[in-house]
């Protein structure tokens, strides 16, 4: 088998990722009533794919995530309320406003070890929050950004209380991020990025330029966060603090290991998962989700994180 | 001005008994501890509950806080802790997450989300006029208390046949196993020991940095920025770390409260991106 032949074979489009995208579609059509539990789904699994990259493709252990995600939010925001309520031209401002932010941060995890890695992203997180707390006259500080309307989607869907249009909107916008992510992970790029996850130092070795590709990812990774916090910006209508919060970081942490990293589809399944569980404890006892949250998360790593993902492990590897 | 300083150096010494321990976790277990400041928490909680429903004094409470979290560390690292030393990074801050969180709602949920006072006694009370300089009885105490702690710690790390045989351990476990000492009891000790300083630390700073359910997500990344920007392999390092980021903090809160905590930050993340074992990390260490 030749290189290329491989890696056509590698990239080929599975059944149960065609399955996939057609399900999500499906969605939209059959449960109109749960439309904004779904849209909030379909945000984290968007959010989930974004930090997929960098875990799981590229091996950096991220704390501080929600720094780009919130920054996208805020970014969308304030652009709808500031310049105009477009809001596919806003979604474009926060996707490069994040990414603009992921450039300059990513040089930042180059150096180090993981807790270098994890100090300095929980920093620029922790920095973020500080500033949109401190910046009152921008960002409203504490109270959050509110009061934030948008136009008509292409200029004939309004956004409706339901959230039918906003469900669709983030369904189309994490179908196109997550082609695109396909696309990228599959490329010789992508391979070569899960090289240097395994093994840093034969990856340059054989002449792979490291410190470029992990700009280059952290940088995508950054923008598809940055998506994210624009579309719940924009279909919420608000952006508040809580979004540069340690607790984002770690929930969508949480939410990629449900799923399992490196599949790039990880986040969508834990999304659902996540999403479902926390409306479900919620209901039972809405203040102590977080201690059977941390139960999950001691029992998980006690277990082992792979194995809850097996049977899907099973189901590729019998194809 | 000197106020100031005194304060920055309470706060500083203070943050260094927190978080020694973890330091120490970091260091030899090259384990990713983000539930260090549950002990902490614990050792807080514990002398809140004996002063204010027991009224045992304060100054029997340090030792019994000190007594509590060690035993509560001495509980976990066996049973929960040390099949996570061998884990990746990412597993290990998962877990550790997970700890944090269970701590904080289980705290909510027993003891209630308010926060926690203790009413110091009267001899801790007030400022002491020295040299012109308003000087905080309780900030004193601390400093007395925890200057004592680490030249008793230093001692015991360098002079002691314990020191000797953590440092050991931490050089390299495997071959300080294979010389014939019992690496899991040293960790566990030692351990042990980190969590009840963090408790002790806990006790004593429920006056100063506050106390409740929230406290090991509020001063996590605090802890975090001594042992990385510190290093982990000497006590000198996070001591000097702990002093530099206390005298800021206090000092940054002073002169420019409206950044606030902004400036720390940004002074570690320029610390790590230079220096990125620390800033006083010893060559050839691990990190």
């Amino acid at each position: 088998m030749t290189a290329a032949s491989s890696l056509r074979h590698r990239a080929r489009w599975r059944w149960w990722e065609l399955a996939l995208f057609a399900a999500l579609p499906l969605s939209w059509w059959l449960l109109p009533a749960q439309s904004l539990l779904l849209n909030e789904i379909a945000i984290t699994a968007l959010f989930a794919v974004s930090l997929d990259l960098i875990l799981g493709y590229a091996g950096i252990v991220s704390l501080g995530h929600a720094a780009f995600f919130g920054f996208g939010a805020y970014a969308a925001a304030l652009f709808a309320k500031d310049v105009m309520p477009e809001p596919l031209l806003g979604l474009a401002f926060a996707i490069v406003a994040s990414a603009l932010l992921g450039l300059v941060t990513s040089v930042l995890i180059l150096r180090g070890t993981d807790l270098t890695r994890l100090m300095v992203t929980l920093g620029v997180a922790s920095i973020l929050y500080e500033l949109a707390n401190k910046l009152d006259w921008l960002t409203g500080g504490a109270d959050g950004l509110q009061g934030v309307v948008m136009a008509p989607l292409v200029g004939r869907f309004p956004f409706d209380l339901a959230g039918r249009t906003a469900f669709a909107y983030s369904l189309v916008v994490l179908a196109a991020a997550l082609f695109v992510a396909r696309r990228i992970v599959h490329s010789p790029f992508g391979l070569s990025l899960q090289a240097l996850r395994d093994n840093r130092l034969r990856a340059s070795s054989i002449g792979l330029s490291v410190r470029l590709r992990l700009v280059a990812v952290y940088t995508l990774s950054a923008a598809i966060a940055g998506a994210a916090g624009g579309l719940l910006a924009q279909t919420a209508g608000f952006a508040s603090l809580d979004l540069f919060d340690f607790q984002r970081s770690a929930d969508v942490l949480l939410v990629l290991v449900i799923g399992g990293t490196g599949y790039l589809y990880g986040g969508i399944f834990g999304a659902i998962v996540f999403k479902l569980l926390h409306d479900l404890v919620s209901d039972w006892t809405p203040q102590y989700w977080n201690f059977w949250l941390g139960l999950f998360l001691v029992v998980l790593v006690m277990v082992g994180r792979d194995r809850l993902i097996r049977p899907w492990t099973w189901f590729r590897s019998a194809r | 001005m000197l106020t100031l300083l005194f304060d920055g150096v309470a706060y500083g010494m203070l943050l260094f008994v927190l978080s020694v321990g973890l330091a120490v976790t970091l260091g030899l277990m090259n384990f990713i501890n983000l539930a260090h400041g549950a002990f902490a928490m614990a050792g807080g909680y514990i002398t809140v509950m004996l002063m204010n429903k027991l009224g045992v004094p304060f100054l029997a409470c340090l030792p019994l806080a000190f007594l509590g979290s060690a035993l509560l560390g001495a509980l976990l690292e066996p049973t929960l802790y040390r099949p996570m030393y061998a884990k990746p990074h990412l597993d290990q801050v998962l877990f550790s997450i997970g700890l944090v969180f269970m701590a904080v709602t289980a705290v909510d949920f027993f003891v209630g989300s308010m926060q926690q006072n203790i009413t110091l006694p009267m001899w801790l009370q007030g400022r002491l006029p020295i040299a012109a300089v308003g000087i905080g009885r309780y900030r004193l105490f601390i400093i007395v208390i925890c200057a004592l702690l680490t030249v008793a710690l230093q001692w015991v790390l360098s002079r002691t046949r314990f020191g000797s045989r953590l440092r050991a351990a931490v050089d390299d476990p495997r071959t300080a196993g294979g010389l014939g000492l019992d690496v899991n009891r040293i960790f566990l000790l030692t351990f042990a020991v980190g969590s009840g300083l963090a408790g002790l630390g806990g006790a004593l700073g429920a006056e100063v940095l506050g106390l409740d359910p929230t406290f090991p997500l509020k001063f996590m990344i605090y802890f975090l920025i001594v042992c990385s920007v510190g290093g982990t392999t000497t006590i000198t390092g996070p001591l000097l770390a702990a002093l530099l980021l206390g005298i800021f903090d206090v000092a940054g809160k002073y002169y420019v409260p409206k950044l606030g905590a902004f400036f720390v930050y940004t002074l570690m993340i320029v610390i790590l991106v230079v220096r990125p074992q620390g800033l006083f990390a010893r060559a050839g260490g691990r990190a």
